[in-house]
């Protein structure tokens, strides 16, 4: 992690800013769309942390499929995580303990993101739970994965150092975004097929606006 | 369990039928008639949890403008009733005219710190007393006076936050000497999450407040979310939050520390899950519901009135003399200060 500090030194806060931290599951709505992102924090996920700590609870019964548990393998379900340095906070769905180093498996997003995007967004938060688990724990974790329910398959993610950095640069955009005032313009694309705030965030309203506005002149 | 502040009626008690008889409130209970209340006496009902209205005293009250809202029977907001015409409007306006206008935001950021100085003094010299100073505690009264000498000078909201971090980091360093049991130690507040028992139950009680504070809010019509100590944040109830200052000390912090120094908790009650984490389980979190619910049922004596009130109504009175503030009824806002 340290050659990372080298590498993006601007986009590491500094350990005496005290800040609000930022939830995990963000950074994958953000990967997925910075609008969406958005109204989700400006909707009121974004207070709740304190309540969701113990309101998340459900995930716990989550339950593993076979094929996840594997011999000498210690698995922890719903486990809170988080980094003072990076400022970020939230759970994993299952940290598997491999000879005592952990291991995040994270359930895929949602099969109705393009796929593409879906896997780019599920790596970000994967590597931000990776990063969060290097700082509780004081080891490296170079693996995770990501474990498709409808597959029931799961897929190696190595934490290379560009999906560091990537996911470094997501924090700190992430992080942009929630002080400005303003949301981010809408995809207005594949994206909003599936999206379930397609109603709220109107992605089709400036485009059909301007579409008005000129034939008014004309 | 049903009281009358501020003419608002506040009705606690379970299965309670309210119908209007001519002119009169009349509150049932089992075919008995418990209490009848002249209409023109009233300026609101908030009712908790399994309350009965008739349609006639609800469309009584949408006309007369009186203010009818609903609450879970743990004190939730649920809803309120909206009538033709609302003073709502302006007394939210008020609200975001005083938000913008420095001194007025200034004034109620001391106001609720004030309040939060006091009360954790108090907490503070009620240890001392009982078992003695410590350094610590020592430390933490003396900057406590010293904020609270300060405070009117103070010029900026930063100056006001700046004096209430410092109290408050002085009053956490002294926090442990608070803990008589030897099974819990306390070096310091964390949360999100939390990484000992202690901070656990404080961020707990904390949420469990902070839903009483929003409700209260919400109740008389203010919007929670637009604060004046705490920052402006999407999501965040920022009011919710300052009112909270409040009731921190007094009633969370004493609340926790009895919990753990007569052992209602033990360490049995909590979970420490790999990394450091540490959450209140099941059987903890019904223990400190149970608590806090019997809590809001004690009475004290409020500064401004003369019967004694229920614990649980402080944050709607708190609520209500705020709004009588912002709307230029009341010359002053007095945050609320135990004994």
């Amino acid at each position: 992690m340290d050659e990372l500090d080298d590498i993006f030194p601007e986009i590491v806060p500094a350990p005496s800013q005290p800040q609000e931290p930022l939830p995990l599951s963000a950074l994958a709505q953000y990967t997925y769309c910075p609008r969406r992102a958005a109204l989700i924090l400006l909707e009121g996920e974004w207070e709740d942390n304190e309540f969701t700590l113990r309101g998340t609870r459900a995930h716990e019964n989550v339950d593993i499929p076979q094929g996840l548990l594997r011999e000498g393998v210690w698995v922890e379900r719903a486990l809170p995580l988080w980094s003072e340095r990076l400022g970020l906070t939230g759970r994993a769905d299952v940290v598997e303990f491999v000879e005592g180093v952990p291991y995040p498996v994270e359930y895929k997003v949602s099969k109705r993101w393009p796929r593409e995007l879906a896997r780019k967004a599920a790596e970000v938060q994967l590597c931000a739970q990776a990063l969060c688990l290097e700082e509780m724990f004081g080891q490296s974790v170079m693996e995770g994965a990501l474990f498709s329910k409808s597959s029931q398959r799961r897929r190696v993610v190595q934490f290379t150092p560009e999906l560091r950095a990537a996911t470094l640069a997501t924090i700190s955009a992430l992080r942009k975004l929630l002080q400005q005032e303003r949301l981010p313009p809408p995809a207005a694309d594949e994206r909003c097929k599936h999206c379930s705030l397609l109603g709220v965030c109107m992605p089709e309203v400036p485009q059909a606006l301007r579409a008005w506005r000129n034939q008014q002149w004309s | 369990m049903n009281s009358e502040v501020l003419n608002t009626l506040y009705i606690q008690t379970q299965g309670v039928y309210l119908r209007l008889e001519g002119d009169t409130l009349r509150i049932e209970h089992e075919d008995v008639t418990l209490r009848n209340v002249p209409l023109h006496h009233l300026g609101g009902l908030a009712l908790f949890g399994n309350v009965l209205v008739s349609p006639y005293l609800l469309h009584r009250c949408a006309q007369d403008g009186l203010e009818v809202t609903w609450f879970s029977e743990s004190g939730r907001f649920q809803g309120r009733l909206a009538g033709p015409v609302s003073g709502n409007v302006l007394l939210r306006q008020a609200q975001y005219r005083a938000l913008d206008n420095p001194s007025s935001s200034l004034y109620l950021a001391q106001r609720f710190v004030e309040g939060k100085l006091k009360n954790a003094r108090l907490v503070l010299q009620r240890a001392v007393r009982e078992r003695g100073e410590t350094e610590a505690l020592a430390l933490a009264l003396y900057e406590h006076e010293a904020a609270l000498r300060q405070l009117p000078q103070a010029r900026s909201l930063d100056e006001v936050r700046g004096l209430e971090g410092g109290a408050a980091s002085a009053y956490f360093a002294a926090f442990g000497d608070l803990l008589l049991s030897g099974e819990f130690r306390f070096d310091g507040r964390n949360k999100r999450p939390p990484r000992d028992p202690v901070n656990a139950l404080l961020s707990f009680v904390y949420a469990l407040l902070t839903t009483q504070c929003t409700a209260a809010l919400e109740g008389v019509g203010l919007d929670p979310q637009a604060g004046f100590l705490h920052a402006l944040r999407p999501g965040r109830h920022a009011l919710a939050l300052d009112l909270l200052e409040e009731f921190r000390a007094w009633w969370a912090d004493r609340l926790a520390l009895s919990l753990l120094n007569r052992k209602q908790l033990a360490p049995e009650h909590f979970e420490v899950r790999p990394g450091g984490a540490v959450l209140l389980n099941e059987e903890g979190r019904k223990a400190v519901i149970v608590a806090f619910q019997t809590r809001r049922l004690e009475t004290v004596q409020h500064p401004l009135f003369k019967e004694p009130v229920p614990v649980g109504l402080l944050p709607h009175i708190q609520a209500r003399l705020l709004a009588r503030y912002l709307r230029g009824d009341l010359p002053q806002y007095l945050p609320f200060v135990g004994r």
